[in-house]
């Protein structure tokens, strides 16, 4: 119900929103929970386990009933409290949780059979069979228990992530965070003020005290125009700080689209990385409840919350009110909700020598032991000193004490410390480096005492970092002391709820004890309690007096659960902004790509790159069909193929030979200049890291040539080779990938198509040669290297140039029989003339496996020598390099194993695997290479190869993995 | 003979701007890598006359031709042809390798904070450089106004950046018509 003349809503404002199917009317500024509250709607969810009714309890984000799930175009977010969740036009809303209804749920019954499934129910319930545990219970009690659901599509909204620096940041604005954040505001210093709500003020919005006499509302926005009028100064409001990290980082929550109505560009949410030199956490409290029988029913809630409503949105939870507490504080709500003409029944307050002077009856010694109403509170029972008695009353405001928000500084393991005084833990001191806490959350309950010790933190810190703060002038307030009597649980008949969150009751902690779960660490595992999305922040600190209670421990002793991060959940698509689909890593062109697509090539991703797979010709029906017509293009005439994906490092220096000595285990000292040399490279383990090839363009340069797929792994590689072996040879490397576009021209006619593309023709030019060339006048280089086995040479120039050559080249070479070939055809070719890739060198094998352990030099050292050499990585029991034969065409069988024919077919039995597999249009044949124990010693030998995966059994004839002119006759044409 | 056409990584994309902050491709002209050898400051420092080679994090500039750092003993010649420093510095041609943005306007280093985790507000100032992450991708960043910034990326990921930045700067334009 509203109350005409209070609250900061906007009436001039009506906004209309749904709620499991109906229009609801309310205000700008309001919250869904405010909303509903004013429409008289109590019951806003089930419980978790009993599927109890239930209705909102807090005003913030600690909020542990009222979930709800957002429905928008784009995504459908569960979960969401309606605490938080601000009401705009069209805003569509939906409880969880239940069926077929809010007011009538089927599995409801569980709360009938509630004494049947305490805390450990399911551990000791579920455990027979035991494979009926993964298969059957658990989706069983996952079904059946759990929140909110997921839509199962994809979250197309958009999100944000994002860097913020400043001198100090104040973490929340109730007095002590504005006052904080004001004194450094004036002293010049980089302030970033982040607050969760959306308007700043903490406390003083909800509470309404006077400051300087006049409403303190008046002074929270003197000092917002203030603040935003700075240029030093970021406000930050629906900021919810969720963590604290090393060297002064935290991350924070952003709502930034999430109080509109869905507009282009604009992110729902963005996840901050703030870096702070000093932080003043000034996050304030939070109401904690009792645990009284039957205490979870809707109507009943914090009395801070209560009058949050009230003075925030104008709204009144209850038409006849009770309170119930341990302490002063919650007198206020009480006096705010009469003065405002709402009827309060009684005050239960559970201090008998509390005063008695209200102007509502006042119970002293009072507790509630029992509550009636089944989708809403209509009774309570209580007792005090003078006996029992029972009130009708639609809304019970509860407070069982303050705790102040300790979270962040547990964070980098800080463990809170007791005050017996407020009743509470408060921070210990230093637990965050850099991170200082003021008022509220460090037990300071005053306006005056939390403006004060606001100001003084700001001050303190700044002083750390050499900027110096004047007190600025802080407004007059209240410093009445905080006076409370703890009471944690009131025994009787009924379940008391601790977490409503996670449905745990007093009854569950106490079998936690006497089960012998008595550490809080085992409790919180047993029960669950603390483990609901708000984390146990209403119920944690009850749960512990209550455990403590049960194994004759003090609270300090039995000590709190950790706090991690995040404080508020967080979600995984605010931190993965950007990163969905095909934002996930960068995408990588060549300068080909369009020319290739023009030809309706189509694209597979090969690392980051995308590359032409082949390249259709009308009538092509299969990638097989194009794939072997363009292998028996480059063989019998010519082909042009992209290789600028190719790793390529320019190593310059007097000393660059010496390098190359010393990371390739063959020699490139003696290479001569324009000539250029297979070379092999192990990681300091040995194993085979990368091979290419590397030219000599002069004396003290060279020109490394790495695979695609090992581009950056070599460039990091030689990097860390120079800095840690060799940091004062004369020696410098940069990456020239990017630099140069390169294509391979090969086939019969590779040489009459570079005459007619090259501004002179090819003179002599050996195979392994390199030179410089010239195309159209512009100035390139030309490499006689071959992937393919026919005369084949590689032509670069500058990668502005390359798209105009490619297109050149491909031109040319179809006027002559030839054109691009695809990646397929270049692994057909390639495992046609047995040269291995990234498939065979894989991490795992050495050069002695892929037969090249005579590329090791005897005459010098490399890196990885010394433990290439290590028993074990050479012999017979090594699996080897060999190539695979099969007549029939087959599906491809990479991944396949290799048995001894008649011998079973095993994991132990293995004998190898297939790494490559292609069909050869030129042998008409399957050709694979793979590895075979002491292969090279098998060659003509059947083996079966086997593929589990594909359900293939076929026999192969074990061969050289060179099938195609092992002579190297063609390359050398 | 053929006549070859040079193209930039982005030469079908026309600036955009958002938020009053555009961001455009430029063509810097010739990019060389200047790494030098060991001991031979003094020889470059003549050589290069009269440019600067930068102190790290830094860039120099004259008469249009700008020096910046791009790591420990190297840093890119831009706009101009290198001297010959043969002996004295390893010269590497860059040209076509990176792909150039810029990002002008109001909201310009607010945009690049969220792919770039430095610290970009003024105190980042013009003549400042970094090599820093960009999103996943590797960058060389430079102020060259109170509100300018070039961005140097590795062409083949040149479309990447544009996306990401443009996308940042939308989401700002976006925020900025909320209020």
């Amino acid at each position: 119900m509203r109350i005409l003349g209070k609250g900061q809503i906007d009436r001039n404002r009506p906004i209309s929103f749904r709620f499991d199917g109906k229009t609801y009317q309310g205000y700008q500024g309001d919250t869904v929970a405010s909303a509903l509250l004013a429409n008289d709607v109590r019951l806003m969810g089930r419980s978790f386990k009993y599927h109890r009714p239930r209705g909102v309890l807090t005003a913030g984000s600690e909020e542990p009933n009222a979930l709800l799930e957002v429905i928008g175009a784009t995504n459908q977010t569960p979960n969401v409290r309606a605490t938080m969740q601000e009401v705009f036009e069209g805003l569509n809303t939906q409880s969880q949780n239940r069926f077929p209804s809010l007011a009538f749920d089927a599995l409801g019954v569980n709360d009938v059979f509630s004494r049947f499934l305490s805390a450990g129910f399911y551990y000791k319930t579920f455990m027979w069979p035991r494979a009926f545990w993964e298969k059957l219970y658990e989706p069983m009690i996952r079904r059946a228990a759990g929140l909110g659901r997921l839509s199962g599509k994809h979250d197309e909204g958009h999100y944000e992530k994002a860097y913020a620096f400043c001198d100090l940041l104040v973490i929340g604005s109730g007095p002590a965070g504005l006052a904080a954040a004001l004194t450094a505001a004036r002293a010049g210093a980089d302030v970033i003020l982040a607050e969760e709500d959306r308007e700043l003020g903490g406390r003083l919005l909800a509470d309404e005290p006077e400051l300087d006499g006049a409403p303190a509302r008046d002074w929270v926005a003197t000092v917002e125009a203030e603040l935003r009028g700075l240029p030093n100064v970021r406000v930050m409001t629906r900021t919810t700080v969720t963590g604290a990290y090393d060297n002064g980082t935290f991350g924070a929550l952003e709502r930034v689209g999430l109080h509109t109505p869905a507009r282009a560009d604009l992110p729902r949410e963005c996840f901050w990385r703030i870096v702070a030199k000093r932080a003043v956490l000034a996050a304030g409290a939070l109401e904690r409840p009792i645990a009284f029988p039957m205490n979870d029913r809707p109507g009943i809630m914090m009395a801070g919350a209560v009058r949050s409503y009230l003075n925030r949105w104008g709204v009144t939870a209850g038409k006849r009110v009770t309170v119930f507490a341990n302490n002063d504080g919650a007198r206020q709500t009480a006096r705010q909700l009469m003065a405002a003409g709402v009827e309060v029944a009684a005050i239960l307050d559970s201090r008998e020598d509390a005063s008695a002077i209200e102007d509502c009856p006042v119970y002293l010694g009072a507790r509630v032991t029992d509550t009636s109403g089944r989708l809403g509170l209509r009774a309570i029972s209580g007792s005090h000193v003078g006996g029992d008695f029972q009130i009708e009353t639609d809304c019970l405001a509860m407070s069982g004490g303050w705790n102040p928000t300790v979270h962040l500084t547990c964070h980098l393991n800080g463990r809170p410390r007791w005050n017996a005084d407020i009743a509470a833990f408060v921070p210990s001191e230093g637990a965050v480096p850099g991170l200082s806490v003021a008022g509220a959350a460090n037990g300071d309950f005053t306006t005056h005492g939390c403006l004060a010790a606001g100001q003084a933190a700001a001050i303190a810190a700044l002083a750390e970092i050499g900027v110096t703060a004047a007190a600025v002038p802080l407004p007059r307030a209240e410093g009445v002391p905080y006076a409370i009597q703890p009471l944690w649980l009131v025994e009787g008949k009924g379940r008391a709820w601790l977490d409503f969150a996670n449905d745990v009751t007093t009854k569950d902690v106490k079998l936690s004890a006497q089960e012998g779960f008595t550490s809080v660490e085992h409790m919180k595992r047993y029960t669950t309690q603390g483990m609901a999305p708000d984390q146990g922040k209403s119920s944690n600190v009850a749960a512990l007096a209550v455990l403590a209670d049960a194994t004759g421990r003090g609270i300090p002793e039995t000590g709190t659960t950790t706090y991690r991060p995040p404080f508020t959940p967080v979600s995984i698509a605010s931190m993965g902004a950007g990163g969905r689909a095909e934002g996930f890593a960068p995408q990588r062109f060549t300068t080909s790509d369009q020319a290739s697509r023009d030809r309706h090539a189509p694209m597979i991703e090969a690392g980051l790159w995308y590359r032409p797979s082949y390249f259709p010709k009308p009538g092509e029906k299969t990638w097989r069909e194009s794939c072997d017509r363009e292998v028996n293009m480059v063989r019998s005439a010519v082909g042009v193929s992209d290789v600028s994906t190719l790793g390529k490092i320019d190593i310059q220096g007097k000393d660059a030979a010496r390098f190359l000595d010393l990371v390739y285990t063959n020699t490139f000292s003696t290479l001569p200049v324009s000539r250029v040399r297979y070379g092999l490279m192990l990681r300091e383990d040995g194993l085979v890291l990368d091979d290419g090839t590397t030219a000599r363009l002069g004396e003290n340069h060279y020109l490394m040539t790495t695979t695609t797929a090992a581009a950056g792994l070599v460039m990091r590689h030689l990097d860390f080779i120079h800095q840690t072996h060799c940091a004062d040879w004369d020696l410098r490397l940069i990456s020239v990938t990017e630099s140069w576009a390169q294509f391979a021209v090969a086939g019969p006619k590779a040489r009459a198509l570079l005459n007619a593309v090259l501004d002179a023709p090819l003179g002599d030019f050996p195979f392994m040669a390199c030179g410089e060339t010239q195309v159209g006048g512009v100035k390139g280089r030309l490499f006689r290297i071959s992937f393919s086995g026919e005369e084949g040479y590689e032509v670069a120039v500058p990668s502005r140039y390359g798209e105009s050559l490619f297109r050149d080249l491909v031109a040319k070479a179809e006027a002559m029989g030839g054109g691009p070939y695809g990646m397929e055809a270049l692994n057909v070719l390639r495992i046609e003339k047995g040269f291995i890739t990234h498939a065979e060198i894989h991490g795992r094998t050495t050069a002695f496996d892929i037969g090249m352990e005579k590329m090791v030099s005897a005459k010098k050292d490399c890196i990885g020598k010394a433990m290439a050499a290590r028993p074990g990585m050479v012999g017979e029991e090594r699996e080897q390099l060999v190539g695979l034969k099969l007549s029939q065409e087959t599906k491809a069988f990479g991944g396949a194993h290799l048995f001894t024919q008649g011998e079973a077919v095993g994991r132990e039995a293995s004998q190898g695997y297939v790494t490559s597999v292609c069909w050869s249009p030129m042998f008409g044949a399957m050709l694979a290479m793979g590895f075979l124990k002491n292969g090279r010693a098998r060659h003509g030998e059947k083996i079966r190869i086997v593929d589990h995966l594909r359900d293939l059994d076929l026999i192969a004839e074990v061969c050289d993995p060179v099938f195609h002119d092992p002579k190297g006759e063609k390359l050398r044409a | 003979m053929p006549e070859l056409i040079a193209k930039t990584a982005l030469s079908d994309k026309k600036p955009a701007t958002f938020a009053g902050t555009t961001l455009a491709e430029a063509d810097p002209g010739p990019v060389a890598s200047i790494a030098l050898f060991p001991g031979q400051e003094k020889a470059l420092a003549k050589a290069l006359k009269p440019m600067v080679f930068p102190a790290p994090n830094s860039f120099t500039e004259n008469g249009g031709v700008r020096l910046v750092w791009t790591g420990r003993d190297q840093a890119f010649l831009i706009g101009a042809e290198p001297p010959a420093l043969d002996g004295i510095a390893a010269v590497t041609d860059q040209s076509g390798g990176w792909a150039t943005l810029t990002v002008t306007g109001p909201v310009a280093a607010e945009a690049l904070m969220r792919l770039v985790p430095l610290d970009l507000r003024p105190t980042f100032a013009v003549g400042q450089a970094a090599r820093a992450p960009l999103g996943h991708m590797q960058s060389v960043i430079f102020r060259t106004a109170a509100d300018g910034f070039t961005v140097m990326v590795f062409r083949s990921m040149a479309r990447t950046a544009w996306h990401e930045i443009e996308v940042a700067l939308r989401s700002l334009a976006a925020r900025a018509a909320l209020i």
